[in-house]
């Protein structure tokens, strides 16, 4: 296929149903152009038979073996996910995260060794998500039906996320089971004087016993 | 503190300038749109990083070039300092310090205080109450950023509530319990935004009664109040006993989203019965005691930009306000005005130290430097 045929290929009239077809659906993807969507087509088509196919079948495979963990809603193969099914971790400790994206950087850490509750979002009714849009429901659950020593929310400091902290608080204070949050203040290695005043404040609000270490 | 000079590149009607002024009082004469109002505006860009007139740099660029440049050069506590202002098409705005570039613009906000006032100001008195709340929070946040927090959280929790009181309304459903938690940011930020605002016109209302005494040379009897309904109750008490009042209004109905400067002469709201001289004087004395109250706060005078403020006013007050902020108390000040013959006139009887500039088509010329 020569490369001026692609260039100034128009989109809306492809030679082909089936790119046709093939295009629309990389389009979907979040990011992806007509434009982009076309050019990845193309490449595929011009990749051996076998490719294609693990690259479709990886995609099959995917959405029909992976599930989502009964109990913390995180991404698994099985019934329960690798950290749910773990017998190393402490099972009174419960982190809620907005996403898998937040549960994925905490394990970066290598600091905690909870478990975890996804959200799957957080409160903002302008935007279409409400508290009941929210896994909060199986959350209050696990408190009631577990022995839960403390609730850690790592919620962003966002508006947003100071509000569904907030909703999570009153729906499970009469549950009595401790609620932490995350420390706000400086960031590692930052230099005082450039630090913005908000976080300056609360840093010296929230300040903590120091002990030479 | 003042600026010593200042110079341009493509900055609007300028192709380049060079300039320097007075420490104490530099006016500027000259026709409509021969470029007098265009300094002030670069000065003013000096210290806030952008125009007083619009927020889109761009449109401050010379017709058909690229980029502006101003530069200024400042003593600040008696030290020399440069301030840089660049911005070129399609690329990122540069502001530095003595060479060195700001890593956020917000940084340098504060450093050169500076008052500006101009016609178009006037809606401060006469618009809508929104117009004297940005006026209030405008000054309060710049040496306040907990408040321009709160200020911000309040707001977007008020757009929160509001939508879901509108969707409570079109499905028939009950939210209270969503709507509950924007009411608790409501309440934590909503009362220290009252204290922070009662603390501000506490302050400034006996500043600007003077001033306008001083002004309108005492005739006139004039009351400047801080309206809010939270005088007589907390934010939690509002809120929940306007409810009721709220699902069916499909909106928040109290709060200090409704607070207002009620500005009176007499007996009466000025916006409704003032002639547009005492709007004017009225308007010029409540920015004065937004000057004195930055001196105040950041410890120096801050510069005073008076853009074609005698316009409408009759002769005794313009003097009046000349004799006003040529008194010690006021430190650098930059005026504009059409008419060459009312600053000759008050100029002459004033003793200070001062630059007359006349503008024509972009080009100064210095008329006349006090020795
Ligand atoms: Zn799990």
């Amino acid at each position: 296929m020569s490369p001026v045929i692609i260039y100034s290929m128009d989109i809306s009239q492809l030679p082909s149903r089936l790119l046709e077809n093939a295009v629309n659906e990389f389009s979907k993807l979040p990011g992806i152009g007509k434009k982009t969507a076309l050019r990845l087509v193309l490449h595929m088509l011009n990749q051996p038979t076998e490719d294609a196919l693990s690259f479709a079948n990886a995609l099959i495979q995917m959405k029909e073996e992976v599930k989502l963990c009964v109990k913390c809603n995180n991404i698994t193969e099985e019934e329960l996910c690798s950290i749910c099914s773990s017998n190393v971790r402490d099972e009174s400790l419960i982190c809620v995260v907005e996403s898998i994206k937040e549960l994925i950087a905490i394990e970066s850490t290598s600091q905690y060794k909870g478990l975890y509750h996804i959200l799957g979002g957080r409160i903002s009714p302008m935007d279409g998500i409400g508290p009941r849009d929210l896994n909060v429901d199986s959350l209050e659950d696990r408190v009631v039906n577990n022995v839960v020593a403390e609730v850690i929310l790592a919620l962003s400091t966002t508006m947003e996320g100071e509000t569904t902290s907030f909703y999570i608080f009153r729906r499970l204070e009469k549950h009595k089971v401790p609620l932490s949050t995350l420390a706000r203040g400086i960031s590692i290695g930052d230099e005082l004087e450039y630090t913005d005043e908000i976080t300056l404040g609360r840093s010296l609000l929230n300040r903590m016993p120091y002990h030479g270490k | 503190m003042n600026i010593k000079s200042l110079s341009l590149v493509n900055f609007k009607n300028y192709n380049s300038l060079d300039v320097s002024f007075s420490d104490k009082i530099n006016c500027f004469t000259g026709n409509n749109g021969a470029g007098k109002t265009n300094i002030l505006d670069a000065i003013y860009y000096l210290s806030f990083s952008k125009s007083f007139f619009s927020s889109i740099d761009g449109l401050n660029i010379k017709h058909g070039q690229d980029l502006f440049v101003i530069q200024g050069s400042y003593i600040i506590k008696d030290a020399e300092e440069n301030i840089y202002c660049g911005y070129e098409k399609g690329k990122k705005k540069k502001v530095k310090r003595n060479k060195k570039e700001y890593e956020r613009l917000a940084d340098h906000i504060g450093l050169i205080p500076l008052v500006m006032i101009t016609p178009s100001d006037i809606s401060l008195i006469i618009g809508g109450s929104d117009e004297r709340r940005k006026f209030v929070d405008g000054i309060i946040s710049q040496y306040n950023r907990n408040y321009l927090y709160d200020l911000q959280r309040y707001n977007k929790a008020l757009l929160q509530r509001n939508y879901l009181l509108k969707e409570a309304a079109k499905t028939k459903s009950n939210n209270d319990d969503v709507i509950e938690i924007y009411d608790q940011q409501l309440i934590e930020t909503g009362n220290r935004i009252f204290e922070e605002r009662k603390k501000f016109t506490d302050e400034i209302i006996p500043v600007f009664q003077k001033y306008f005494e001083h002004i309108s040379m005492g005739y006139e009897k004039v009351q400047l109040n801080y309206s809010s309904s939270l005088y007589d109750k907390g934010m939690k008490v509002l809120l929940e006993e306007s409810k009721a009042k709220d699902k069916i209004a499909r909106t928040t109905t109290e709060g200090i989203h409704k607070d207002d400067l009620e500005l009176l002469l007499g007996e009466y709201l000025i916006r409704k019965l003032g002639s547009q001289g005492q709007q004017k004087s009225y308007l010029i004395a409540l920015k004065l005691a937004q000057f004195e109250y930055i001196q105040k706060i950041c410890g120096f005078k801050p510069i005073l930009l008076l853009d074609d403020v005698f316009d409408k006013l009759d002769s005794s007050r313009v003097e009046q306000i000349i004799e006003l902020v040529s008194q010690r108390s006021f430190g650098q000040i930059f005026i504009t005005d059409t008419n060459s013959n009312r600053i000759n006139k008050v100029l002459n009887s004033v003793n200070d130290n001062y630059f007359h500039f006349n503008v024509d088509n972009a080009q100064l010329t210095k008329v006349y430097e006090t020795d």
